[in-house]
């Protein structure tokens, strides 16, 4: 199809369309708002032959898409930040009833004080809550994430909820060339099929019972193994995808870690900046490289630990914090897979770019310069550090 | 009206029995006749609380329609939801019938925590039913007040005490507020007057767009009553104008269950353990019987017979 001009927030919109929703339902917030904008004027103009509910709050917003998801429909809502948070209760029974809910998240900084820009301290509070986590690097991932993120969301073997991160104006406002694959591509990729376990009258079926201790383990055990093993339909998905449309992104995109002293592990947007401090670095012969995640939960913690193995130090970017731990929540990961897998690599985290503050390619630099200090010394002084805040 | 007599109920039952609810709960007999006038093509959505917990103990369920519970504060969204799924769903040929969607919650998931989600549907005009059963308490955590206990009662957290007669406020006007969104049909119902409240069911769900109805629902632990007299306070809460029966049909209050002859409200009153605190207190009983005179004065209903 003909390459066209698309925000991250429209390419999901896009996408969208082409999957054929039933049932969107969202509460404008910024930096989703042009999304929103985008499905109600596809709706309006019969361009997508679904059902817009304009709702009240995004507590309402997940939870008539859980609904009508329930009832058999193919369902989409969009978020971030305090909105995000607000729906935090309802992502848990989102993901406790298996219902294969899709849900955009402009990821944005938490109040207070109060801040619209990009960070991701919105979507590491849901960490817990069972959904599948994608993040994305560009307008063109996210589209076809989205497209991907049906297909695994109402796989048989998984019937979870998957949300679709991307940063918040970094990639929600700015305009790239995106090439979509064809409508039909798009529904015979990602076909809709009628569910057997759907609210109907025809076979009345009771959802979201009580679930007392002698049963309520097992439906938790169930749904915590089906996002387990939800990444082999992940990998199978992305393949998949990757044949018809060209482009497949995998589990994270590692750049010059083969021979690397250093690698920065980041997530979303900030990938690219990376890899081009890797290539100016490495041409003053610095042994850097880069490993952007792509998804976040189920964490690819195998899959990971073999690219971190042959390297000499790790260096954790987290845009967002869990306060009073020891680090940030993607450097958790990451030290307890390195522990896990037996790989005694030093590994030192930084936080910064929270609330938008910029992350220039100084920042870049001097996080590889931790890192690489901490490779020729081998040893860690300071196992958290911030960069770019004022003290 | 097409329920003229008791006979003439649908013999089907879609809300079974061995159910968990107690002895002579109101909102087992309103899930039954709820279900019994909506038939088998429809879809309740049920909010945290009472009926949930005491229906759908998993692996067992009373329901013989599907039914779903997300929370406590969404189910008029998740109503709302299920609507715009069978919309969609009809137009696009991949179902063929639009089913009755029927939101059940009591009086903490209506007048307190889900008060936003109601509102939300009213306003959007989603085409559901929101019936609220009204036991006046969180009755499913112990007996705690809310926003639509009355004045007067005991409950865990309106003991009544010497700086206190029990609940210091009124009831929250829920037919008021719901009318207010504009919306075509609304009505009170009372599990005492069975037909009354059939028929207004039956009206709601043929009204287009939403609409909404407001049980009072006695609860025997929580009002301090014999099991064997939920029925009969119920019919002594209308008989006293202060649960009046009436509907509001685009706008145009009417009273359908018509009391030429009142009791005063201390016949209501002594009737419940919830209130013995304040039966001999004269300038209380005032209070709640002046409460009264105004509704009876607003719903025509008669002067107190001796």
């Amino acid at each position: 199809m003909k390459t066209i001009l698309l925000s991250g927030n429209t390419a999901l919109s896009y996408a969208v369309k082409q999957l054929d929703v039933d049932v969107i339902s969202a509460y404008p917030i910024t930096p989703q708002t042009t999304m929103v904008e985008k499905l109600s004027e596809y709706v309006a103009n019969g361009e997508l032959n679904a059902e817009f509910i304009p709702v009240e709050s995004e507590h309402s917003a997940l939870s008539s898409v859980l609904a009508a998801s329930a009832a058999g429909a193919r369902v989409f809502t969009s978020t971030s930040s305090q909105g995000l948070l607000l729906m935090h209760e309802i992502m848990f029974i989102t993901a406790g009833l298996r219902l294969p809910v899709v849900m955009g998240i402009a990821d944005r900084a938490v109040s207070a004080p109060i801040n619209i820009w990009n960070d991701h301290s919105d979507i590491m509070a849901q960490r817990d809550t069972g959904w599948i986590s994608f993040f994305a690097e560009s307008a063109q991932e996210s589209y076809d994430r989205t497209i991907q993120a049906y297909r695994i969301a109402e796989d048989e073997n998984v019937h979870l909820p998957v949300n679709l991160n991307f940063d918040g104006f970094i990639l929600t406002h700015t305009y790239e060339p995106v090439t979509p694959i064809e409508d039909e591509l798009v529904l015979k990729y990602a076909p809709k099929k009628r569910r057997k376990l759907v609210l109907d009258p025809n076979n009345p079926m009771t959802f979201g019972g009580l679930g007392s201790p002698e049963y309520y383990f097992e439906a938790k055990y169930q749904a915590i193994k089906a996002l387990e093993n939800s990444l082999k339909t992940i990998i199978g998905a992305d393949k998949e995808y990757a044949k018809i449309s060209g482009r497949g992104y995998g589990l994270y995109n590692a750049y010059m870690t083969e021979d690397s002293d250093t690698i920065l592990v980041s997530l979303g947007s900030i990938g690219g900046s990376i890899r081009e401090i890797v290539r100016r670095m490495r041409r003053n012969g610095s042994k850097v490289g880069s490993l952007s995640l792509k998804l976040f939960r189920p964490f690819p913690a195998k899959e990971l630990a073999e690219v971190l193995s042959k390297t000499k130090s790790i260096v954790v970017l987290d845009k967002a914090s869990s306060p009073g731990a020891i680090g940030g929540p993607l450097f958790l990961e990451i030290q307890a897979t390195l522990k896990s897998f037996d790989l005694n690599v030093p590994v030192i985290d930084i936080i910064a770019g929270l609330g938008g503050r910029e992350i220039g390619p100084d920042d870049i630099r001097l996080m590889f310069n931790r890192g690489l200090k901490v490779a020729s010394e081998k040893k860690v002084d300071r196992l958290l550090d911030y960069v770019g805040v004022y003290l | 009206m097409p329920y003229k007599t008791l006979k003439d109920l649908p013999l089907e039952e879609y809300f079974g029995p061995g159910h968990r609810l107690c002895q002579g709960c109101g909102a087992g007999i309103i899930a039954r006749l709820v279900t019994k006038v909506a038939g088998a093509n429809t879809i309740i959505v049920n909010a945290t609380g009472c009926v949930e917990v005491s229906t759908t103990f998993y692996p067992d369920t009373a329901w013989g329609v599907p039914y779903i519970h997300v929370a406590f504060e969404n189910s008029a969204a998740a109503a709302s939801g299920i609507r715009a799924a069978y919309n969609a769903m009809v137009r696009k040929g991949i179902v063929d019938k639009n089913p009755n969607v029927i939101v059940l919650a009591g009086d903490g998931g209506t007048a307190d925590i889900g008060m936003q989600a109601l509102s939300g549907a009213l306003e959007r005009g989603d085409h559901i039913l929101y019936i609220c059963y009204d036991n006046e308490a969180y009755m499913n955590t112990g007996i705690q007040r809310s926003g639509a206990t009355p004045y007067g009662a005991w409950t865990t957290t309106s003991p009544p005490g010497k700086l206190s007669p029990g609940q210091k406020t009124t009831k929250k006007d829920l037919i008021g507020i719901a009318v207010s969104h504009g919306i075509k049909y609304a009505a009170t119902a009372t599990v005492a007057y069975l037909l009354d409240a059939a028929n207004k069911i039956e009206k709601a769900l043929n009204t287009p767009g939403a609409t909404f109805m407001h049980f009072l629902s006695p609860c025997t632990p929580g009002w301090r009553i014999d099991t064997a007299n939920s029925i009969k306070v119920s019919r002594l809460a209308v008989q006293t104008a202060l649960w009046p029966l009436y509907e509001v049909v685009d706008g145009e209050y009417i009273t359908t269950v018509k009391v030429p002859k009142r009791l005063p409200v201390i016949e209501y009153l002594k009737a419940q353990g919830r209130f013995r605190h304040l039966v001999n207190k004269p300038e209380e009983v005032a209070k709640i019987q002046a409460y009264a005179d105004k509704l009876a004065e607003k719903f025509g209903y008669g002067p107190i017979s001796p």
